[in-house]
Protein backbone atom coordinates (compact mmCIF):
# COMPACT_ATOMS: atom_id res chain seq x y z
CA UNK A 1 0.00 0.00 0.00
CA UNK A 2 1.34 3.42 -0.95
CA UNK A 3 1.82 5.69 2.02
CA UNK A 4 1.99 9.49 2.08
CA UNK A 5 2.59 11.96 4.84
CA UNK A 6 -0.08 14.24 3.44
CA UNK A 7 -2.96 13.57 1.05
CA UNK A 8 -4.78 16.64 -0.28
CA UNK A 9 -8.20 15.85 -1.73
CA UNK A 10 -9.04 18.34 -4.47
CA UNK A 11 -6.83 20.42 -6.77
CA UNK A 12 -8.84 23.64 -6.78
CA UNK A 13 -7.73 26.85 -5.09
CA UNK A 14 -8.06 25.34 -1.60
CA UNK A 15 -6.15 22.15 -2.30
CA UNK A 16 -3.37 23.91 -4.21
CA UNK A 17 -2.83 26.54 -1.49
CA UNK A 18 -2.85 23.91 1.27
CA UNK A 19 -0.38 21.67 -0.57
CA UNK A 20 1.96 24.58 -1.34
CA UNK A 21 1.88 25.70 2.31
CA UNK A 22 2.60 22.19 3.62
CA UNK A 23 5.44 21.72 1.14
CA UNK A 24 6.98 25.04 2.21
CA UNK A 25 6.79 23.81 5.82
CA UNK A 26 8.98 20.86 4.84
CA UNK A 27 6.46 18.17 3.95
CA UNK A 28 7.88 16.53 0.82
CA UNK A 29 5.93 13.30 0.85
CA UNK A 30 2.57 14.60 -0.27
CA UNK A 31 0.11 14.25 -3.14
CA UNK A 32 -2.89 16.09 -4.56
CA UNK A 33 -5.73 13.91 -5.86
CA UNK A 34 -7.83 15.79 -8.43
CA UNK A 35 -10.72 14.24 -10.36
CA UNK A 36 -10.53 16.71 -13.29
CA UNK A 37 -7.78 16.49 -15.91
CA UNK A 38 -6.23 19.79 -14.78
CA UNK A 39 -5.67 21.76 -11.61
CA UNK A 40 -7.71 24.87 -10.81
CA UNK A 41 -11.14 23.52 -10.01
CA UNK A 42 -14.05 25.85 -10.59
CA UNK A 43 -11.70 28.79 -11.33
CA UNK A 44 -11.17 27.34 -14.81
CA UNK A 45 -14.72 28.24 -15.81
CA UNK A 46 -14.82 31.58 -13.93
CA UNK A 47 -13.35 33.58 -16.82
CA UNK A 48 -14.56 36.93 -15.41
CA UNK A 49 -12.24 39.16 -13.41
CA UNK A 50 -12.29 40.22 -9.77
CA UNK A 51 -10.02 37.54 -8.31
CA UNK A 52 -6.77 38.15 -6.46
CA UNK A 53 -7.14 41.71 -5.16
CA UNK A 54 -6.14 40.60 -1.64
CA UNK A 55 -3.59 37.93 -2.61
CA UNK A 56 -1.82 39.58 -5.54
CA UNK A 57 -2.97 43.22 -5.25
CA UNK A 58 -4.24 43.09 -8.80
CA UNK A 59 -7.43 42.05 -10.49
CA UNK A 60 -7.18 38.68 -12.23
CA UNK A 61 -9.59 36.37 -13.99
CA UNK A 62 -10.28 32.94 -12.50
CA UNK A 63 -8.01 31.00 -14.90
CA UNK A 64 -5.16 33.49 -14.30
CA UNK A 65 -5.51 33.12 -10.53
CA UNK A 66 -5.56 29.31 -10.87
CA UNK A 67 -2.54 29.26 -13.15
CA UNK A 68 -0.41 31.22 -10.66
CA UNK A 69 -1.03 28.53 -8.04
CA UNK A 70 -0.74 25.65 -10.52
CA UNK A 71 2.65 27.04 -11.63
CA UNK A 72 3.80 27.08 -8.00
CA UNK A 73 2.62 23.50 -7.49
CA UNK A 74 4.65 22.55 -10.55
CA UNK A 75 7.77 24.56 -9.56
CA UNK A 76 7.76 23.06 -6.06
CA UNK A 77 7.48 19.58 -7.56
CA UNK A 78 4.32 18.69 -5.69
CA UNK A 79 2.97 15.41 -7.14
CA UNK A 80 -0.53 15.68 -8.58
CA UNK A 81 -2.57 12.71 -9.66
CA UNK A 82 -5.15 14.08 -12.09
CA UNK A 83 -8.16 12.17 -13.34
CA UNK A 84 -8.22 10.56 -9.92
CA UNK A 85 -11.46 10.31 -8.00
CA UNK A 86 -11.40 9.77 -4.27
CA UNK A 87 -14.08 7.19 -3.48
CA UNK A 88 -13.77 6.83 0.26
CA UNK A 89 -11.81 7.92 3.29
CA UNK A 90 -11.81 6.32 6.69
CA UNK A 91 -11.28 8.07 9.99
CA UNK A 92 -7.89 6.36 10.32
CA UNK A 93 -6.91 8.08 7.07
CA UNK A 94 -7.05 5.31 4.52
CA UNK A 95 -7.99 6.90 1.21
CA UNK A 96 -9.50 4.84 -1.62
CA UNK A 97 -8.99 6.30 -5.08
CA UNK A 98 -10.01 5.39 -8.61
CA UNK A 99 -7.99 6.28 -11.70
CA UNK A 100 -7.61 5.05 -15.26
CA UNK A 101 -3.92 4.29 -14.66
CA UNK A 102 -4.13 2.45 -11.36
CA UNK A 103 -7.72 1.26 -11.05
CA UNK A 104 -9.05 1.14 -7.51
CA UNK A 105 -6.33 1.63 -4.94
CA UNK A 106 -6.19 2.33 -1.22
CA UNK A 107 -3.43 4.56 0.13
CA UNK A 108 -2.57 5.52 3.68
CA UNK A 109 -1.91 9.07 4.92
CA UNK A 110 -0.58 10.56 8.13
CA UNK A 111 -2.70 13.64 7.54
CA UNK A 112 -5.45 14.58 5.11
CA UNK A 113 -6.60 17.97 3.88
CA UNK A 114 -10.21 17.98 2.67
CA UNK A 115 -10.51 20.49 -0.19
CA UNK A 116 -13.37 19.10 -2.28
CA UNK A 117 -15.18 22.40 -2.71
CA UNK A 118 -18.93 22.71 -3.08
CA UNK A 119 -21.65 22.17 -5.61
CA UNK A 120 -24.79 23.96 -6.66
CA UNK A 121 -28.22 23.38 -5.17
CA UNK A 122 -30.05 21.50 -7.93
CA UNK A 123 -33.62 21.94 -9.16
CA UNK A 124 -34.74 18.86 -7.24
CA UNK A 125 -33.90 20.62 -3.99
CA UNK A 126 -35.96 23.71 -4.84
CA UNK A 127 -39.46 22.30 -5.12
CA UNK A 128 -40.54 24.08 -8.31
CA UNK A 129 -43.73 22.67 -9.84
CA UNK A 130 -43.91 21.57 -13.47
CA UNK A 131 -42.38 18.99 -15.78
CA UNK A 132 -38.69 18.34 -16.26
CA UNK A 133 -38.14 19.88 -19.70
CA UNK A 134 -34.81 20.46 -21.42
CA UNK A 135 -33.60 24.03 -20.79
CA UNK A 136 -33.27 24.10 -17.00
CA UNK A 137 -29.65 24.30 -15.84
CA UNK A 138 -27.77 25.35 -12.76
CA UNK A 139 -25.90 28.59 -13.45
CA UNK A 140 -22.55 26.85 -13.03
CA UNK A 141 -23.45 24.16 -15.58
CA UNK A 142 -24.36 26.88 -18.07
CA UNK A 143 -21.09 28.64 -17.21
CA UNK A 144 -19.13 25.50 -18.00
CA UNK A 145 -21.05 24.98 -21.26
CA UNK A 146 -20.38 28.54 -22.45
CA UNK A 147 -16.84 29.08 -21.19
CA UNK A 148 -15.30 25.60 -21.44
CA UNK A 149 -17.33 23.84 -24.14
CA UNK A 150 -18.14 26.85 -26.34
CA UNK A 151 -21.87 26.05 -26.33
CA UNK A 152 -24.50 28.67 -25.46
CA UNK A 153 -27.49 26.85 -23.97
CA UNK A 154 -30.29 29.24 -25.04
CA UNK A 155 -31.51 32.56 -26.38
CA UNK A 156 -34.14 33.77 -23.92
CA UNK A 157 -33.20 33.40 -20.29
CA UNK A 158 -34.70 33.77 -16.83
CA UNK A 159 -32.40 33.35 -13.84
CA UNK A 160 -33.75 32.17 -10.50
CA UNK A 161 -31.60 33.23 -7.57
CA UNK A 162 -29.24 36.18 -7.42
CA UNK A 163 -26.12 34.41 -6.23
CA UNK A 164 -22.91 35.65 -7.80
CA UNK A 165 -22.77 32.88 -10.41
CA UNK A 166 -26.29 33.80 -11.53
CA UNK A 167 -25.37 37.48 -11.83
CA UNK A 168 -22.15 36.70 -13.69
CA UNK A 169 -24.07 34.40 -16.04
CA UNK A 170 -26.68 37.10 -16.71
CA UNK A 171 -23.90 39.24 -18.18
CA UNK A 172 -22.18 36.32 -19.87
CA UNK A 173 -25.33 35.14 -21.65
CA UNK A 174 -26.04 38.75 -22.70
CA UNK A 175 -22.56 39.08 -24.22
CA UNK A 176 -23.18 35.82 -26.06
CA UNK A 177 -26.27 37.33 -27.67
CA UNK A 178 -28.99 35.94 -25.40
CA UNK A 179 -31.79 38.05 -23.94
CA UNK A 180 -31.89 37.81 -20.15
CA UNK A 181 -35.43 38.76 -19.17
CA UNK A 182 -35.03 38.92 -15.39
CA UNK A 183 -33.16 37.73 -12.34
CA UNK A 184 -35.72 36.53 -9.81
CA UNK A 185 -34.78 36.47 -6.11
CA UNK A 186 -36.89 34.97 -3.32
CA UNK A 187 -35.32 37.08 -0.57
CA UNK A 188 -35.82 40.85 -0.19
CA UNK A 189 -32.07 41.27 -0.79
CA UNK A 190 -29.60 39.79 -3.25
CA UNK A 191 -27.31 37.01 -2.17
CA UNK A 192 -24.70 38.26 -4.65
CA UNK A 193 -22.12 41.01 -4.34
CA UNK A 194 -23.31 44.58 -4.92
CA UNK A 195 -20.65 45.18 -7.55
CA UNK A 196 -22.03 42.27 -9.56
CA UNK A 197 -25.53 43.75 -9.48
CA UNK A 198 -24.03 46.99 -10.80
CA UNK A 199 -21.76 45.58 -13.48
CA UNK A 200 -23.71 42.48 -14.52
CA UNK A 201 -27.35 43.59 -14.29
CA UNK A 202 -27.58 47.41 -14.21
CA UNK A 203 -25.03 47.81 -17.03
CA UNK A 204 -27.27 45.74 -19.31
CA UNK A 205 -30.66 46.85 -18.08
CA UNK A 206 -31.52 43.42 -16.64
CA UNK A 207 -34.21 43.71 -13.94
CA UNK A 208 -33.60 42.23 -10.47
CA UNK A 209 -36.94 41.15 -9.03
CA UNK A 210 -36.53 40.86 -5.25
CA UNK A 211 -39.14 39.00 -3.16
CA UNK A 212 -40.19 37.03 -6.27
CA UNK A 213 -39.93 33.38 -7.17
CA UNK A 214 -40.62 30.96 -10.01
CA UNK A 215 -43.82 29.09 -9.13
CA UNK A 216 -44.33 27.00 -12.27
CA UNK A 217 -42.44 25.81 -15.30
CA UNK A 218 -44.23 25.54 -18.65
CA UNK A 219 -43.15 23.04 -21.30
CA UNK A 220 -42.91 19.27 -21.31
CA UNK A 221 -40.01 18.35 -23.62
CA UNK A 222 -38.55 21.83 -24.05
CA UNK A 223 -38.90 24.76 -21.69
CA UNK A 224 -41.41 27.33 -22.99
CA UNK A 225 -41.61 29.79 -20.12
CA UNK A 226 -41.90 30.32 -16.39
CA UNK A 227 -44.50 31.80 -14.08
CA UNK A 228 -43.12 34.28 -11.57
CA UNK A 229 -44.97 35.59 -8.51
CA UNK A 230 -44.33 38.00 -5.67
CA UNK A 231 -43.84 36.38 -2.26
CA UNK A 232 -44.97 37.57 1.15
CA UNK A 233 -42.78 37.87 4.24
CA UNK A 234 -43.05 34.11 4.79
CA UNK A 235 -41.79 33.53 1.22
CA UNK A 236 -45.21 32.21 0.13
CA UNK A 237 -46.41 33.26 -3.35
CA UNK A 238 -49.13 35.95 -3.30
CA UNK A 239 -52.15 35.06 -5.42
CA UNK A 240 -52.89 37.47 -8.23
CA UNK A 241 -49.25 38.60 -8.69
CA UNK A 242 -48.36 35.91 -11.25
CA UNK A 243 -46.51 37.05 -14.34
CA UNK A 244 -45.51 34.87 -17.32
CA UNK A 245 -42.05 35.09 -18.90
CA UNK A 246 -41.53 33.19 -22.15
CA UNK A 247 -38.01 31.69 -22.18
CA UNK A 248 -36.06 28.69 -23.47
CA UNK A 249 -33.58 28.66 -20.60
CA UNK A 250 -33.94 28.81 -16.83
CA UNK A 251 -30.72 29.13 -14.86
CA UNK A 252 -30.68 28.30 -11.16
CA UNK A 253 -28.35 30.20 -8.85
CA UNK A 254 -29.86 29.19 -5.54
CA UNK A 255 -26.97 28.53 -3.26
CA UNK A 256 -23.97 26.27 -2.89
CA UNK A 257 -23.60 23.21 -0.72
CA UNK A 258 -20.24 22.00 0.62
CA UNK A 259 -19.50 18.61 -0.94
CA UNK A 260 -19.01 16.35 2.06
CA UNK A 261 -19.90 12.80 1.01
CA UNK A 262 -16.32 11.75 1.78
CA UNK A 263 -16.31 13.50 5.15
CA UNK A 264 -19.55 11.73 5.99
CA UNK A 265 -18.17 8.32 5.04
CA UNK A 266 -15.24 8.98 7.38
CA UNK A 267 -17.73 9.66 10.17
CA UNK A 268 -16.62 13.30 10.48
CA UNK A 269 -19.09 15.51 12.30
CA UNK A 270 -20.75 18.07 10.02
CA UNK A 271 -22.28 21.38 11.01
CA UNK A 272 -25.97 21.72 10.15
CA UNK A 273 -25.33 25.47 9.79
CA UNK A 274 -22.55 25.38 7.19
CA UNK A 275 -22.93 21.89 5.73
CA UNK A 276 -19.18 21.53 6.27
CA UNK A 277 -17.18 19.76 8.98
CA UNK A 278 -17.06 21.32 12.42
CA UNK A 279 -13.50 22.43 13.03
CA UNK A 280 -11.36 23.96 15.75
CA UNK A 281 -9.08 26.98 15.38
CA UNK A 282 -6.47 24.90 13.52
CA UNK A 283 -9.12 23.83 10.98
CA UNK A 284 -8.82 20.24 12.20
CA UNK A 285 -12.07 18.29 11.89
CA UNK A 286 -13.45 15.86 14.44
CA UNK A 287 -11.13 13.19 12.96
CA UNK A 288 -7.58 13.58 14.20
CA UNK A 289 -5.16 14.70 11.48
CA UNK A 290 -7.93 15.50 9.01
CA UNK A 291 -8.15 19.20 8.17
CA UNK A 292 -10.67 21.08 6.01
CA UNK A 293 -10.48 24.35 4.09
CA UNK A 294 -12.17 26.31 1.33
CA UNK A 295 -15.71 25.72 0.15
CA UNK A 296 -15.91 22.20 1.56
CA UNK A 297 -15.70 23.81 4.99
CA UNK A 298 -18.03 26.74 4.38
CA UNK A 299 -19.01 28.53 1.18
CA UNK A 300 -16.81 31.55 0.46
CA UNK A 301 -17.50 34.51 -1.80
CA UNK A 302 -13.83 35.45 -2.35
CA UNK A 303 -11.21 32.99 -3.56
CA UNK A 304 -8.59 35.12 -1.80
CA UNK A 305 -10.14 34.10 1.53
CA UNK A 306 -10.11 30.46 0.39
CA UNK A 307 -6.40 30.65 -0.33
CA UNK A 308 -5.60 32.32 2.99
CA UNK A 309 -7.65 29.80 4.96
CA UNK A 310 -6.11 26.89 3.05
CA UNK A 311 -2.58 28.05 3.82
CA UNK A 312 -3.49 27.77 7.49
CA UNK A 313 -4.93 24.27 6.96
CA UNK A 314 -1.81 23.17 5.06
CA UNK A 315 0.55 24.59 7.68
CA UNK A 316 -1.38 23.05 10.54
CA UNK A 317 -1.40 19.68 8.74
CA UNK A 318 2.39 20.01 8.39
CA UNK A 319 2.74 20.76 12.11
CA UNK A 320 0.60 17.74 12.92
CA UNK A 321 2.73 15.48 10.72
CA UNK A 322 5.89 16.79 12.39
CA UNK A 323 4.46 15.72 15.73
CA UNK A 324 2.94 18.85 17.22
CA UNK A 325 1.25 17.76 20.44
CA UNK A 326 -2.50 17.28 20.33
CA UNK A 327 -4.72 20.19 21.31
CA UNK A 328 -4.30 21.15 24.92
CA UNK A 329 -7.08 21.37 27.48
CA UNK A 330 -10.79 21.66 26.89
CA UNK A 331 -12.08 23.64 23.93
CA UNK A 332 -14.17 26.79 24.31
CA UNK A 333 -17.28 26.73 22.12
CA UNK A 334 -17.82 29.57 19.64
CA UNK A 335 -21.52 30.23 19.11
CA UNK A 336 -23.38 32.41 16.60
CA UNK A 337 -25.38 35.01 18.51
CA UNK A 338 -27.97 37.50 17.34
CA UNK A 339 -27.62 38.32 13.63
CA UNK A 340 -24.94 35.69 12.96
CA UNK A 341 -25.71 32.52 11.01
CA UNK A 342 -22.64 30.42 11.80
CA UNK A 343 -19.02 30.65 12.86
CA UNK A 344 -15.90 28.86 11.67
CA UNK A 345 -14.31 27.57 13.86
CA UNK A 346 -17.01 26.36 16.21
CA UNK A 347 -14.53 25.69 19.01
CA UNK A 348 -11.16 27.03 20.11
CA UNK A 349 -8.45 25.27 22.10
CA UNK A 350 -7.26 28.48 23.74
CA UNK A 351 -3.99 27.04 25.05
CA UNK A 352 -3.06 25.76 21.60
CA UNK A 353 -3.44 29.20 19.97
CA UNK A 354 -0.02 30.48 18.96
CA UNK A 355 -0.66 34.08 17.99
CA UNK A 356 -4.22 34.82 16.95
CA UNK A 357 -7.44 33.17 15.82
CA UNK A 358 -9.49 33.88 12.70
CA UNK A 359 -13.24 33.71 13.15
CA UNK A 360 -15.24 33.70 9.93
CA UNK A 361 -19.00 34.00 9.72
CA UNK A 362 -21.93 35.40 7.82
CA UNK A 363 -24.63 37.73 9.10
CA UNK A 364 -28.29 36.76 8.76
CA UNK A 365 -29.61 39.98 7.21
CA UNK A 366 -28.65 43.47 6.08
CA UNK A 367 -27.33 45.54 9.01
CA UNK A 368 -26.46 49.21 8.55
CA UNK A 369 -24.23 51.17 10.95
CA UNK A 370 -23.86 48.13 13.16
CA UNK A 371 -21.05 46.53 15.14
CA UNK A 372 -19.64 43.01 15.27
CA UNK A 373 -19.15 42.08 18.90
CA UNK A 374 -17.38 39.05 20.31
CA UNK A 375 -17.89 38.37 23.98
CA UNK A 376 -17.51 35.72 26.62
CA UNK A 377 -20.10 36.22 29.31
CA UNK A 378 -19.82 39.89 30.31
CA UNK A 379 -16.30 40.10 28.96
CA UNK A 380 -16.20 41.86 25.56
CA UNK A 381 -13.12 40.70 23.68
CA UNK A 382 -13.63 42.23 20.24
CA UNK A 383 -15.67 45.01 18.62
CA UNK A 384 -15.69 46.27 15.06
CA UNK A 385 -18.00 48.91 13.65
CA UNK A 386 -19.07 48.86 10.02
CA UNK A 387 -21.22 50.95 7.70
CA UNK A 388 -22.97 47.88 6.35
CA UNK A 389 -22.90 44.12 6.90
CA UNK A 390 -24.67 41.90 4.34
CA UNK A 391 -25.19 38.12 4.14
CA UNK A 392 -23.42 37.92 0.77
CA UNK A 393 -20.09 39.00 2.28
CA UNK A 394 -18.25 36.66 4.59
CA UNK A 395 -16.84 38.42 7.61
CA UNK A 396 -13.33 37.66 8.80
CA UNK A 397 -12.13 38.88 12.19
CA UNK A 398 -8.84 38.19 13.91
CA UNK A 399 -8.65 37.87 17.69
CA UNK A 400 -5.27 38.12 19.37
CA UNK A 401 -4.25 35.41 21.80
CA UNK A 402 -3.98 37.82 24.76
CA UNK A 403 -7.68 38.67 24.41
CA UNK A 404 -8.45 34.99 24.96
CA UNK A 405 -6.28 34.68 28.09
CA UNK A 406 -8.83 34.62 30.88
CA UNK A 407 -11.99 33.47 29.23
CA UNK A 408 -14.22 30.69 30.40
CA UNK A 409 -17.54 29.47 29.04
CA UNK A 410 -18.79 30.11 25.54
CA UNK A 411 -17.63 32.75 23.09
CA UNK A 412 -20.47 34.48 21.30
CA UNK A 413 -20.26 36.40 18.01
CA UNK A 414 -23.17 38.76 17.39
CA UNK A 415 -24.28 41.82 15.47
CA UNK A 416 -25.15 44.83 17.58
CA UNK A 417 -27.43 47.27 15.82
CA UNK A 418 -27.01 51.00 16.34
CA UNK A 419 -29.52 52.61 18.67
CA UNK A 420 -32.14 54.45 16.67
CA UNK B 1 -27.33 66.90 -9.37
CA UNK B 2 -26.56 64.01 -7.05
CA UNK B 3 -26.00 60.48 -8.31
CA UNK B 4 -25.63 57.28 -6.35
CA UNK B 5 -23.25 54.64 -7.69
CA UNK B 6 -22.01 51.24 -6.55
CA UNK B 7 -18.24 51.06 -6.81
CA UNK B 8 -17.14 48.03 -8.84
CA UNK B 9 -13.47 48.43 -7.92
CA UNK B 10 -13.44 45.57 -5.44
CA UNK B 11 -15.88 43.15 -3.81
CA UNK B 12 -16.72 45.61 -1.01
CA UNK B 13 -19.01 47.47 -3.41
CA UNK B 14 -19.08 50.84 -1.62
CA UNK B 15 -22.13 53.00 -2.20
CA UNK B 16 -20.83 56.28 -3.65
CA UNK B 17 -22.66 59.59 -3.56
CA UNK B 18 -21.48 61.83 -6.37
CA UNK B 19 -22.17 65.52 -6.88
CA UNK B 20 -22.33 66.13 -10.62
CA UNK B 21 -21.96 69.47 -12.39
CA UNK B 22 -21.86 69.82 -16.19
CA UNK B 23 -21.33 66.09 -16.63
CA UNK B 24 -18.32 65.98 -14.28
CA UNK B 25 -18.06 64.62 -10.74
CA UNK B 26 -17.17 67.49 -8.41
CA UNK B 27 -17.28 65.56 -5.14
CA UNK B 28 -17.39 61.89 -4.14
CA UNK B 29 -18.37 60.56 -0.72
CA UNK B 30 -18.99 57.07 0.64
CA UNK B 31 -15.81 55.59 -0.83
CA UNK B 32 -13.34 53.73 1.37
CA UNK B 33 -10.32 54.21 -0.86
CA UNK B 34 -8.95 56.04 -3.87
CA UNK B 35 -10.34 53.41 -6.26
CA UNK B 36 -13.87 54.57 -5.43
CA UNK B 37 -13.10 58.22 -6.12
CA UNK B 38 -11.44 57.43 -9.44
CA UNK B 39 -14.24 55.06 -10.41
CA UNK B 40 -16.91 57.70 -9.70
CA UNK B 41 -15.12 60.37 -11.74
CA UNK B 42 -14.67 58.10 -14.76
CA UNK B 43 -18.15 56.63 -14.40
CA UNK B 44 -19.74 60.08 -14.60
CA UNK B 45 -17.65 61.47 -17.46
CA UNK B 46 -16.79 58.42 -19.61
CA UNK B 47 -17.61 55.00 -18.11
CA UNK B 48 -15.24 52.12 -18.89
CA UNK B 49 -15.24 48.38 -18.24
CA UNK B 50 -12.90 45.44 -18.57
CA UNK B 51 -14.35 42.83 -20.94
CA UNK B 52 -13.90 39.10 -20.40
CA UNK B 53 -15.16 36.54 -22.89
CA UNK B 54 -13.90 33.60 -24.95
CA UNK B 55 -12.26 33.39 -28.36
CA UNK B 56 -12.61 30.20 -30.34
CA UNK B 57 -10.13 28.04 -32.20
CA UNK B 58 -11.03 26.81 -35.69
CA UNK B 59 -12.22 23.60 -34.02
CA UNK B 60 -14.52 25.56 -31.69
CA UNK B 61 -12.46 25.17 -28.52
CA UNK B 62 -12.97 28.24 -26.31
CA UNK B 63 -9.97 30.14 -24.92
CA UNK B 64 -10.75 32.66 -22.18
CA UNK B 65 -9.58 36.22 -22.95
CA UNK B 66 -9.75 39.72 -21.49
CA UNK B 67 -9.15 43.26 -22.61
CA UNK B 68 -5.70 44.32 -21.36
CA UNK B 69 -7.22 47.62 -20.18
CA UNK B 70 -10.73 48.93 -19.70
CA UNK B 71 -12.67 49.89 -22.81
CA UNK B 72 -15.50 52.45 -23.16
CA UNK B 73 -18.70 50.93 -21.81
CA UNK B 74 -20.61 51.67 -25.04
CA UNK B 75 -18.02 49.66 -27.00
CA UNK B 76 -18.45 46.40 -25.03
CA UNK B 77 -20.60 44.66 -27.63
CA UNK B 78 -18.36 45.75 -30.52
CA UNK B 79 -15.32 44.44 -28.64
CA UNK B 80 -17.01 41.08 -27.99
CA UNK B 81 -18.07 40.95 -31.65
CA UNK B 82 -14.49 41.62 -32.82
CA UNK B 83 -13.18 38.88 -30.51
CA UNK B 84 -15.79 36.45 -31.94
CA UNK B 85 -14.46 37.12 -35.46
CA UNK B 86 -10.92 36.32 -34.31
CA UNK B 87 -9.69 32.73 -34.54
CA UNK B 88 -6.99 31.60 -32.11
CA UNK B 89 -4.58 28.75 -32.66
CA UNK B 90 -3.30 26.31 -30.04
CA UNK B 91 -1.14 25.97 -28.12
CA UNK B 92 -1.55 29.38 -26.55
CA UNK B 93 0.15 30.80 -23.46
CA UNK B 94 -1.50 32.96 -20.81
CA UNK B 95 -0.88 36.61 -21.71
CA UNK B 96 -0.56 36.06 -25.47
CA UNK B 97 -2.07 38.97 -27.42
CA UNK B 98 -4.81 37.64 -29.69
CA UNK B 99 -6.00 41.05 -30.93
CA UNK B 100 -3.96 44.29 -31.05
CA UNK B 101 -6.78 46.81 -31.28
CA UNK B 102 -10.22 45.62 -30.25
CA UNK B 103 -12.97 47.41 -32.21
CA UNK B 104 -10.94 50.58 -32.64
CA UNK B 105 -10.52 51.15 -28.91
CA UNK B 106 -6.73 50.88 -29.11
CA UNK B 107 -6.91 48.24 -26.37
CA UNK B 108 -5.43 44.77 -26.92
CA UNK B 109 -7.03 41.46 -25.98
CA UNK B 110 -4.98 38.74 -24.26
CA UNK B 111 -5.49 35.06 -23.44
CA UNK B 112 -6.09 34.44 -19.72
CA UNK B 113 -5.27 30.73 -19.72
CA UNK B 114 -2.62 28.50 -21.22
CA UNK B 115 -4.40 25.99 -23.45
CA UNK B 116 -3.04 23.05 -25.43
Amino acid sequence: MREFELVVIGGGPAGMAAAIAAKKKGIDDLVIFERDDRLGGILNQCIHNGFGLHTFKEELTGPEYAERYADQVCELGIPCELGTMVLDITNDKEVTILSRERGVETVRAKAVVLAMGCRERPRGALGIAGFRPQGVYTAGTAQKLVNCEGVVPGKEVVILGSGDIGLIMARRMTLEGAKVRAVVELMPYSSGLKRNIAQCLDDYGIPLMLSHTVIDIKGKDKLEGVWVATVDERNAPIEGTEEYFPCDTLLLSCGLIPENELSRSAGIELSPLTGGPTVDESLETGAEGVFACGNVLHVHDLVDFVSEESVRAGENAAEYIKGKPASIGEPVAVKPGSGVRYTVPSKIYVESVTDSVHIRFRVTGVYKSAAIVVSCGDNEIFRKRGRIFVPSEMQDIVIKKDKLADISGEIEVRVEEAEK
Amino acid sequence: MTRELTCIGCPMGCTLTVEVENGEAVSVTGNTCKIGENYAKTEISAPVRAVTTTALTAEGIPVPVKTAQNVPKDKIFQVVEHIKRTTVTLPIKLGTVILEDAAGTGVSVVATKSVG
